[in-house]
C-alpha cells in the first residue's frame, strides 16, 4: 500500500508572528520557517507504517514556493521516499490545494493519505475534509491512534467530549493531531541520503488546476493586546483582587 | 438572505454554543432556518425552535446522523442547501470536521473560526495562534463558515418556529462509529464555564490535579490543562485548552503552573480576568494575567482551596 502524506511548509511555531506596518499581512521575512508541525507527524505515522511492513511506499507533496523543497527533504530524512512539490504563486487557498491533492490521489492511487489537521499559519483546519469529499472518501479527522485492519483503518479521533473511533473504508483520509505520535530526531546521515531522493516538480496547470480563491483578505491587524497586570503577594490579596476590583467573587 | 444553520447536540439536549452561532447568522441574514440531524432527537428540535431568531427547524431522525460522522452528515446538508446564502455551524470538533466537506462539495471556500460579522460577506478571523487578526471577505456563493462560540452571545429565547421534518439523504456507508470514550464530569463545561481553572506541566501528575479539583469545586469552575498536561498523561485529551485544543474566554481564567507559550495563550487570552499562578516570574503567563502570584503552587492551591 502506497501512502500519500501532504506537507506545509510554515512559520518555526516558536515564533511569534508580526503584523507588517501597512496592515497587509504578517511580516514573514527573515523568519524562521519550518515543517507545519501536524505534517511531521502525519509523515512520522506513515514512515512507522511502512517501517511495520504495512506501507509499501510514501510518497510526501508539498504546495507551496520553491523553498518547500526543504520540508519534502525534511520528510525524505525521516523516511519517505520520494516527493512531487507543486510549485504555486501566491499561498494557495485550502481548496485550491485540496484540487491539486485531488489530482495527485487520482494518479498515485494511494491506499490511505495522512497529512496534518490544521496548518499553524492559517488555522483552517480545512483541507483533509476538503480532499475527503472531492475523491469521495471517509475521513477521520483528528487521529490520536491509526489502526490498519485489512480493508478499513481505525481511527481514534480526538473530540470535544472525548475520543471517538471510527472505521473508514479504505481507500480514506486521515488527519493527525499531537498525540498520535512524537516525530523521530532526524539524524545526518539521513539528511545526506535524503537529497539524493527522488523529487518531480510540477505547477498547477499540469493537473489542471486554477489557483482561485474566493475569500481575500481585507486587512491583517494585530490583535487587542491585554494591558499590564498586576503582581500580588499572598493568595489573601488575590482573593481581595478579585472580590473587590475585579468583582468576579463574591 | 437565508441562513442554515446545522445544530450541535447529542441526540437528548441542544449544546448551548448553537445559540451563539444563531446570534452570528443573524447578523448576516433575515431568515435562520436550523437543521437537527440525529437519532432519537426530536426534543433537540423542540430546544431549537425556542431560539428566538430561528424561523424554521428541519428535523431528520435517522440512524446514520446519531453520531454526527461527517460523511453521512455532510450529505444530508448538501441535500438542503438550495437557495441559503449562508451556511453555519460551530467552530467545534464536530463542526470543524464536516463542515469544509460541505464547502468542498458546493464548489466554495470555507470561513473558519469566525470571530466577528463586519457584513453578511465580510468576517474577521484569528490566524498564527491569534497573534494575528484577518479579515476576510468571500465572493463565494454561499458563505460555509464556523463560528467561534466564545465570540458571540447567545440568542434570545422564547420562539416557537415550526419543525418539518426531512429524509435523510441516501448514500454508501463508507464509515462506521466503533465506540467513544466521553468524559464524564460533574463540573460544568470547559468551553462554556464562568470560571476556568486549568493546570500544566507544574502539577507533575495527575494525581496532584486533585488540588486543582478542589478549588474548581469551591468556584463552580469548570478544569483544563496545558498540552503538557495532556502529552504527560496528567489528564485527557478533552481538557486541553489552546490553539489546537479548547477556547475559552471565561470572567475568570486561573492558569496554575503553565507557561503561557503562544499556543495556550490563544485558547484563554480573550478572557475577562486572568490570574497566573507561576513560580517563575519570567513566565510568559504573567504578561497576560491580570494578577499575577510568584509562589509554589503546592503551597497556594491548598491555601486557596481553604479559604475560599
Ligand atoms: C502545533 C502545536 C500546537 C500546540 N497546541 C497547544 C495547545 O492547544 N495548548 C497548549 O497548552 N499547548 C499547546 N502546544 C504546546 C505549547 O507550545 C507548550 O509546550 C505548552 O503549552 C507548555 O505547557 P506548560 O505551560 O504546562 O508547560 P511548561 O512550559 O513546561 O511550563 C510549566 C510551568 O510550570 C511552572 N511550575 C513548575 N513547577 C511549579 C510549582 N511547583 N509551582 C508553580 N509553578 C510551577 C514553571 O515555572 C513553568 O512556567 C502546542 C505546540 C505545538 C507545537
Amino acid at each position: 500500500m502506497k501512502i500519500l502524506v501532504p506537507v506545509k511548509r510554515v512559520i518555526d511555531y516558536n515564533v511569534k508572528v508580526r503584523v507588517k506596518a501597512d496592515e497587509t499581512d504578517v511580516d514573514l521575512a527573515n523568519v524562521k520557517m519550518d515543517i507545519n508541525p501536524f505534517c511531521d507527524i502525519a509523515v512520522e505515522e506513515a514512515v512507522r507504517l511502512k517501517e511495520q511492513g504495512v506501507a509499501t511506499e510514501v510518497v510526501v507533496v508539498s504546495i507551496g514556493d520553491a523553498k518547500a523543497e526543504e520540508q519534502i527533504r525534511r520528510a525524505m530524512a525521516i523516511g519517505a521516499d520520494r516527493g512531487i512539490l507543486v510549485q504555486v504563486e501566491k499561498p494557495a487557498s485550502s481548496l485550491t490545494v485540496a484540487k491539486i491533492l485531488k489530482a495527485i490521489f487520482d494518479e498515485e492511487q494511494p491506499g490511505l493519505v495522512m497529512m496534518g489537521k490544521q496548518a499553524i499559519d492559517t488555522d483552517n483546519n480545512q483541507t483533509g475534509q476538503m480532499l475527503a469529499a472531492l475523491t469521495g472518501l471517509a475521513q477521520g479527522t483528528f487521529a490520536s491512534k491509526v489502526e490498519m485492519a485489512d480493508d478499513k483503518v481505525n481511527v481514534t479521533r480526538e473530540v470535544d467530549g472525548g475520543l471517538q473511533t471510527v472505521s473508514l473504508k479504505l481507500p480514506a483520509i486521515v488527519t493527525t493531531d499531537l498525540r498520535l505520535n512524537e516525530p523521530r530526531y532526524v539524524k545526518l546521515p539521513d539528511i545526506m541520503k535524503a537529497k539524493r531522493k527522488p523529487l518531480d516538480k510540477k505547477v498547477p496547470a499540469d493537473f489542471g488546476v486554477e489557483e482561485r480563491s474566493g475569500v481575500s483578505v481585507l486587512k491583517v491587524e494585530a490583535p487587542a493586546t491585554r494591558k499590564a497586570g498586576i503582581k500580588v503577594a499572598s493568595v489573601t490579596e488575590l482573593l481581595d483582587k478579585l472580590k473587590n476590583e475585579a468583582k468576579v467573587l463574591s | 438572505m437565508k441562513s442554515l444553520i446545522i445544530a450541535e447536540h447529542n441526540n437528548e439536549h441542544l449544546a448551548p454554543v448553537t445559540a451563539s452561532v444563531v446570534k452570528a447568522a443573524a447578523l448576516c441574514a433575515d431568515e435562520i432556518v436550523v437543521l437537527v440531524a440525529g437519532k432519537n432527537c426530536g426534543e433537540v428540535a423542540e430546544q431549537a425552535a425556542r431560539l428566538a431568531p430561528v424561523s424554521k427547524v428541519l428535523l431528520c431522525d435517522d440512524d446514520q446522523y446519531q453520531y454526527a460522522l461527517a460523511e453521512p452528515l455532510a450529505s444530508l446538508v448538501i441535500a438542503n442547501a438550495e437557495g441559503f446564502s449562508h451556511i453555519l455551524a460551530a467552530a467545534t470538533t464536530s463542526g470543524k470536521n464536516f463542515m469544509p466537506r460541505v464547502a468542498a462539495m458546493l464548489d466554495v471556500e470555507q470561513i473558519s473560526d469566525i470571530i466577528s460579522v463586519e457584513s453578511p460577506d465580510t468576517f474577521k478571523r484569528p490566524i498564527y495562534a491569534g497573534n494575528a487578526i484577518a479579515t476576510v471577505q468571500s465572493s463565494e456563493s454561499v458563505k460555509v463558515v464556523t463560528v467561534r462560540g466564545t465570540a458571540f452571545d447567545a440568542c434570545e429565547s422564547g420562539g416557537s418556529a415550526a419543525i418539518e421534518s426531512i429524509a435523510a439523504a441516501p448514500g454508501e456507508a463508507i464509515s462506521a462509529f466503533v465506540g467513544e470514550e466521553l468524559a464524564k464530569s460533574d463540573r460544568p463545561e470547559l468551553t462554556a464555564a464562568g470560571v476556568v481553572i486549568s493546570g500544566g506541566r507544574g502539577m507533575q501528575n495527575g494525581d496532584n490535579f486533585d488540588l486543582i479539583y478542589k478549588v474548581a469545586d469551591k468556584l463552580g469552575a469548570a478544569v483544563g490543562a496545558s498540552r503538557a498536561a495532556v502529552d504527560e498523561g496528567f489528564v485527557p485529551n478533552d481538557m486541553q485548552v489552546g490553539q489546537t485544543g479548547k477556547i475559552v474566554a471565561p470572567e475568570l481564567y486561573i492558569a496554575v503552573g503553565i507557561s503561557g507559550q503562544i499556543q495556550h495563550l490563544a485558547g484563554m487570552k480573550e478572557s475577562k480576568y486572568i490570574v497566573a499562578i507561576n513560580k517563575d516570574e519570567e513566565a510568559p503567563i504573567f504578561q497576560v494575567a491580570d494578577y499575577g502570584l510568584v509562589a509554589d503552587l503546592f503551597d497556594v492551591l491548598p491555601e486557596l482551596a481553604e479559604a475560599l
